[in-house]
C-alpha cells in the first residue's frame, strides 16, 4: 500500500538534490574545516558557502549566521546566550514570550525562571494570534528580551512579528522569533520583520535532521552556550557538521529557487483538502487563523474523536500526520496551543494535524479526504452514544 | 596479547534500547481489537449502565449490560478514547461476556492488561476505566433489582 505522507511539519524527506550536496563531505572531502590543509580548506569553503545560502534565504549577512545542531539548540542558544550576556551589562533578565510557543522556548524560558530570570507568557487569540495589548502591556524596565515564533507548528498561525517589533519601539530590548516553522513557507525577510535573532532548522526544508541555524543581528551580543573550541565565532564549540552545513546551504537555495511556486501550489491543495474534509465531515473545526497561516498546515478537530485513535486508524491506510492530543504526547498532557486559543479541552482531544509537502499530489490529497472521512465515521460509530 | 587496552569485549550489549514510543509499544492483540472492536454498540432496554472517565482526562467508557439468570448474556460498550482505550473496553466486554455478575466484579485492570498481552504504562489507567465501567454497569443492574439493598 502506497505512503501518503502528510507530516510534514514533523520532519521532510530529503530533497535528492540536497544529498547530492552532501555526499561529497561524507566521501572524498572528509576533512576537518579548522585543519590547515587541503582536506580541511575544502571542508571550509562548504561551510563559508552553505553560511551565505542560509543568509540570503532571511536577508541577512553570513557572518550573522551560526550553524547549530538545529532548531531546538537555536532556541537555547538564543534565550540562554541572550540573557546571559545582558545580565553582564544590564539590570534585568525579563523575557517575555507566548504561551504556543514550541516547548523548546518554553522549556528553556522555565529553566530560565527557575534560574531566577522572570518570564511573562502572553496569551493568544481564539485564532492563535498573540494578544498585542498583552504583550505591550506585559513589558517592564527590566524586560530584556522577546521571543515570539513567526509561525505555530501546531495550527499554522502566523504572528505578528513587524507590529511586536513597534511596539518595543525605541527600548533596548532584543526581539527572537522561533522560524523553524516558517522558513519556506513565507517571504522572510529579518530586516522587514525587525527581528534581532532568529532559529532555524534545516530537516523542515527538506534538509537533513541534526543542523540548525541562529541569525543574530549584527550588534547584539550573546553568550555561546557551548563551548570548547573557537569554532563559529567562539559562539558554538564543535567540529562542524560539514556534510549537515552543506546541505541546509543547498535547502536553503532550493528554496530560493523553487519556494514561490512551492507555496502557490501547497496553498491550493491544503485549501483543497480542508474543503473536502468540512464538506464531507459534520462537526469539523478548522484551527488556526483562516488567512494568515502557511501554507502546509491543515489542523482540525473533530468532535467525538480523540487524536491517537485517528493516527492508528490513518496509519493502516497508509496516511502519516500528527495529533497533539493528550494521549499522542509522551506526558498525557493536552495541547497547550489549543489550550491557550480556549479550544475545548474535549474538543482539543480530537485534534489531527496534516501538513503538506512539495511533493503532495491532488491524488493523495483526495484518497486522504475520503480516508480521513471514514476514519471519522468508524471512530464516532464507538462513542456515539457518549455525550462530549 | 589479552589484558591490552585495545582486546576487544565480548561485544554483547547489556541491554536494549527502548524508544519508549506509546504506538510502537502496542501488543499485536492491542491493535487487533482496537482495529476491529468487539461488542461495539448500544443495548436499547439495558439491565445496567455504568459510565466511567471524563472529557478533561480524554476517556470515557460507557457499558450495557443484559441480565439473564445471574450472568452478563448479552454486553455492548461506547468509548471515547485512544487506542489503548477502546482495545480494553472491546477485550473486557469479551471477557465479561457469559459470566456470572460475581465472577465480572472480580476482573481487575491486571486482568484486562495481560489479556491484551500488556500496556505501555502510561496506558494501563484505561484497562482501570474498562474494569470499573464493567463494575459499575453491575452495580446499577443490582441497585435497581433490588433497591433497598445497599
Amino acid at each position: 500500500m502506497a505512503t501518503i505522507y502528510l507530516d510534514h511539519s514533523a520532519t521532510t524527506p530529503v530533497d535528492p538534490e540536497v544529498l547530492d550536496a552532501m555526499l561529497p563531505y561524507y566521501r572524498g572531502q572528509y576533512g576537518n574545516a579548522s585543519s590547515i590543509h587541503q582536506a580541511g580548506r575544502a571542508a571550509r569553503q562548504a561551510i563559508d558557502e552553505a553560511r551565505e545560502q542560509v543568509a540570503i534565504a532571511i536577508g541577512a549577512a553570513p557572518e550573522e549566521i551560526y550553524f547549530v545542531s538545529g532548531g531546538t539548540e537555536a532556541d537555547n542558544l538564543a534565550l540562554r546566550g541572550y540573557v546571559e550576556q545582558s545580565g553582564n551589562t544590564r539590570n534585568g533578565s525579563h523575557i517575555i514570550t507566548s504561551k504556543i510557543e514550541h516547548h523548546a522556548v518554553l522549556h528553556t524560558a522555565a529553566k530560565l525562571a527557575r534560574q531566577g530570570k522572570p518570564v511573562t507568557y502572553c496569551g493568544v487569540d481564539g485564532d492563535g494570534v498573540i494578544d498585542l495589548g498583552e504583550l505591550a502591556d506585559g513589558i517592564r524596565d527590566d524586560t530584556v528580551l522577546i521571543s515570539v515564533m513567526l509561525a505555530n507548528n501546531e495550527v499554522g498561525t502566523i504572528e505578528p512579528l513587524r507590529e511586536i517589533r513597534e511596539i518595543i519601539g525605541d527600548r533596548r530590548i532584543a526581539l527572537h522569533t522561533d522560524a523553524v516553522q516558517a522558513l519556506g513557507e513565507m517571504d522572510i525577510n529579518v530586516d522587514e520583520l525587525g527581528v534581532d535573532m532568529m532559529s532555524l532548522s534545516a530537516h523542515k526544508v527538506y534538509g537533513p535532521k541534526g543542523i540548525g541555524a541562529l541569525y543574530v543581528r549584527k550588534g547584539t551580543r550573546f553568550s555561546a552556550q557551548i563551548v570548547g573550541g573557537g569554532h563559529e565565532r567562539n559562539k558554538r564549540a564543535g567540529t562542524e557538521n560539514v556534510p549537515g552545513i552543506a546541505g541546509f546551504g543547498k535547502a536553503c537555495e532550493l528554496i530560493l529557487r523553487d519556494g514561490c511556486e512551492n507555496r502557490a501550489r501547497v496553498a491550493a491543495l491544503r485549501d483543497r483538502l480542508v474543503a473536502g474534509i468540512l464538506e464531507r465531515v459534520e462537526d469539523a473545526h478548522y484551527n488556526g487563523h483562516p488567512e494568515n497561516r502557511i501554507p502546509k498546515n491543515a489542523s482540525l478537530c473533530f468532535r467525538g474523536c480523540e487524536g491517537e485513535a485517528l493516527l492508528l486508524h490513518l496509519d493502516f491506510m497508509g496516511i502519516c500526520a500528527s495529533s497533539g492530543s493528550a494521549c499522542t504526547s509522551q506526558s498525557l498532557e493536552p495541547s497547550h496551543v489549543l489550550a491557550a486559543m480556549g479550544v475545548p479541552i474535549e474538543i482539543a482531544h480530537g485534534v489531527l494535524r496534516l501538513t503538506l509537502g512539495k511533493d503532495s499530489t491532488q491524488q493523495e490529497i483526495d484518497t486522504a479526504i475520503d480516508a480521513v472521512a471514514e476514519v471519522v465515521a468508524k471512530i464516532r460509530r464507538i462513542s456515539a452514544a457518549i455525550e462530549i | 596479547m589479552t589484558g591490552a587496552p585495545w582486546v576487544c569485549g565480548s561485544g554483547e550489549p547489556r541491554a536494549r534500547a527502548r524508544s519508549g514510543l506509546v504506538i510502537g509499544m502496542y501488543s499485536e492483540k492491542v491493535m487487533k481489537h482496537f482495529a476491529d472492536p468487539q461488542n461495539v454498540g448500544v443495548i436499547e432496554d439495558p439491565d445496567g449502565v455504568g459510565q466511567v472517565g471524563n472529557p478533561t482526562c480524554g476517556d470515557i467508557m460507557r457499558m450495557f449490560i443484559k441480565v439473564a439468570g445471574d450472568r452478563v448474556s448479552d454486553i455492548k460498550f461506547q468509548t471515547f478514547g485512544c487506542g489503548a482505550a477502546i482495545a480494553t473496553s472491546s477485550v473486557c466486554t469479551e471477557m465479561a461476556k457469559g459470566k456470572t455478575l460475581d465472577e465480572c466484579m472480580e476482573i481487575t485492570r491486571d486482568m484486562v492488561a495481560d489479556e491484551l498481552d500488556g500496556l505501555p504504562k502510561q496506558k494501563l489507567h484505561c484497562s482501570n476505566l474498562a474494569a470499573d465501567a464493567l463494575h459499575a454497569a453491575i452495580e446499577d443492574y443490582r441497585g435497581k433489582a433490588d433497591p433497598d439493598s445497599n
